[in-house]
């Protein structure tokens, strides 16, 4: 395109700032899935021999289980009320040209500006009013909340690039409200709602801070994790549990970012 | 048939069930579990400790601790000391790396661009957890430096230090600034470059007159969006920055655990809110001196 575009010393120190970004921002990370084998408690150089103990460790946990357990209802649940609101407020904000639906996305999108601290302790104080306390309904409210703002954006950019013709046709035909949201808009949009649900299991699945203040008795996996960092000699389990939480991590944000290009590129 | 609502939008006559049961997910969000808890908030800041739900009696005293407790003033101010260097040098990180994606990836501009946000979907929790690893007495940099002859013992200098809290919350929101600048500067026409370098304008003046600009509103909301989370965190000073580096966030979590004290925990947190929605303002008087199109 314009002369810019090759490479010149300066494209070229500017590619080797990337690359030292780029090992800033993973070799920290990177480091807990290579201590997970490492034979020893500490986590220190140099690596003495390597072992798959503490992933056994891991396997045969039952507080780690019945956290796994917790998270992943909490997580699927969450992600799947956050989905339905963003799905349902970007459809009346695109379809429904509805302003109070676009006053619902302003609101929804607000959870960016408040540190999770704060929606933590809103949420609490709303729980113990409602009479429901600390529970596991409590961490899916407070999750809905995490995963809504995304939830809401990527809904709506995908409706946006629905040409307006299509449901019109549908109209003309005489499909009703349902029917044209039903078997019209929703098909075309199954992999932006694909997307927007991985991303908020994702977001419930890590939070951690919103859950610290919702806790009851069962904790989520983060909180598993935070109880377990008082004690040095569960470090190493903790190391390997880390590991398969960033692979699992990984893979879904992989996957949601396939099926989002995928929406896209219809 | 609905002609009424017409052109592809939800008809409005006949479909008020429609449109009701479309909303009420939304409105129960946004209404109960957004807005009325942080009114309660709000309520709850002015009220004075008696040890029930909603605490007893209005009071400014909550307020009047804040503003003026030597303890909570010089906490305030740290917080915003480490909230604003993170911010800072997030910001001015991220920049390069938004701007080569916007203008010189090329091929690799959507594999780069996942790289870059992929740790945004990673655990924030682990990705603190990996500092208390490195910097640990007897963790990972140490028994590099010692090993390799650096150091002959290993150093505390590491741990519990504001400046650990600094560098970790500085990688764990690295990413969130990167993709608002990228998509200012993405939207730049291309053709800027060339009708500057037309105009006589050096790479340098380019930058400063042109690029730098263009990025204004991308540096602005990346600055807030990674200022939020950090000022009110609690985390990374309790895992890696020790008892010098308490901030407002450990302050309200305490209020809301062991000292028990819920409402002056929400005034904390109003002061706090209110710091960024001052910001918020202050932002967008920035951006539309830029020209922000938004």
């Amino acid at each position: 395109m314009t002369t810019l575009l090759r490479r010149s010393p300066a494209t070229s120190l500017l590619w080797a700032y990337v690359a030292v970004y780029l090992a800033f921002l993973y070799l920290p990370v990177g480091l807990i899935p290579l201590f997970s084998f490492n034979d020893a408690i500490q986590a220190a150089f140099p690596i003495k021999g390597l072992t798959l103990d503490w992933y056994r460790a891991v396997a045969d946990n039952e507080a780690l289980r019945s956290a796994l357990a917790t998270s992943l209802e909490v997580g699927l649940t969450a992600a799947a009320l956050a989905t339905l609101c963003g799905v349902t407020i970007a459809y009346m904000d695109v379809f429904g040209r509805s302003p109070f639906a676009r006053l619902l996305a302003t609101i929804a999108s607000l959870p960016i500006l408040i540190p999770g601290i704060i929606i933590g302790i809103a949420l609490l104080i709303l729980v113990n009013l409602a009479g429901i306390g600390p529970s596991r309904p409590a961490i899916i409210a407070g999750h809905v909340l995490a995963g809504l703002p995304t939830a809401v954006m990527v809904m709506r950019s995908r409706f946006m690039n629905i040409p307006r013709s299509i449901p019109e046709a549908a109209q003309d035909l005489g499909a009703g409200d349902l029917l044209v949201l039903w078997r019209v808009v929703l098909p075309l949009s199954a992999p932006a709602i694909g997307s927007a649900f991985m991303l908020g299991f994702l977001t419930s699945f890590d939070e951690f801070i919103i859950a610290f203040f919702l806790a009851g008795t069962e904790p989520t996996l983060p909180l598993f994790i935070w109880s377990q960092l008082r004690f040095p000699k569960s470090l190493p389990m903790v190391m390997a549990l880390a590991s398969l939480i960033l692979a699992a991590s990984i893979v879904i944000a992989g996957a949601a970012e396939m099926l989002r290009r995928r929406g896209q590129n219809r | 048939m609905s002609f009424t609502g017409g052109h592809g939008g939800v008809s409005a006559s006949g479909g008020r069930f429609f449109r009701a049961a479309m909303l009420l997910p939304g409105t129960f969000a946004a209404f109960v579990l957004i807005l009325f808890s942080l009114a309660l908030v709000l309520f709850l800041a002015f009220r004075s400790n008696d040890g029930s739900l909603l605490g007893g009696g209005a009071t400014l005293a909550n307020f009047a601790a804040v503003a003026t407790d030597p303890l909570y003033v010089m906490v305030a101010l740290r917080s915003l000391a480490i909230a604003g260097l993170v911010t800072l040098a997030t910001v001015v990180s991220a920049w390069p790396v938004a701007y080569l994606l916007a203008f010189h990836a090329g091929r690799h501009r959507s594999l780069l661009l996942f790289l870059v946000t992929l740790p945004f979907w990673t655990s924030y929790l682990l990705r603190v957890f990996a500092w208390k690893i490195v910097l640990a007495y007897n963790g990972v940099l140490n028994s590099a430096l010692v090993g390799t002859g650096i150091l002959s013992e290993p150093s505390l200098a590491f741990l519990n230090t504001p400046a650990a809290v600094v560098l970790t919350l500085a990688h764990a929101y690295a990413p969130f600034a990167i993709l608002p600048i990228f998509v200012a500067l993405d939207s730049m026409p291309k053709s800027l470059f060339e009708a500057a370098s037309d105009l006589g304008a050096g790479a340098f003046a380019t930058f400063r007159r042109v690029v730098l600009p263009y990025s204004m509103p991308g540096v602005l909301s990346g600055a807030l969006v990674v200022f939020v989370p950090t000022v009110g965190d609690f985390v990374t000073p309790s895992l890696v920055g020790g008892p010098r580096s308490v901030m407002v966030g450990s302050l309200i979590q305490a209020q809301f655990g062991k000292a028990n004290d819920w409402p002056f925990g929400a005034a904390l947190a109003v002061s706090v809110m209110a710091l960024i929605i001052a910001l918020i303002l202050i932002v967008r008087r920035v951006d539309r001196r830029f020209g922000s199109r938004r």
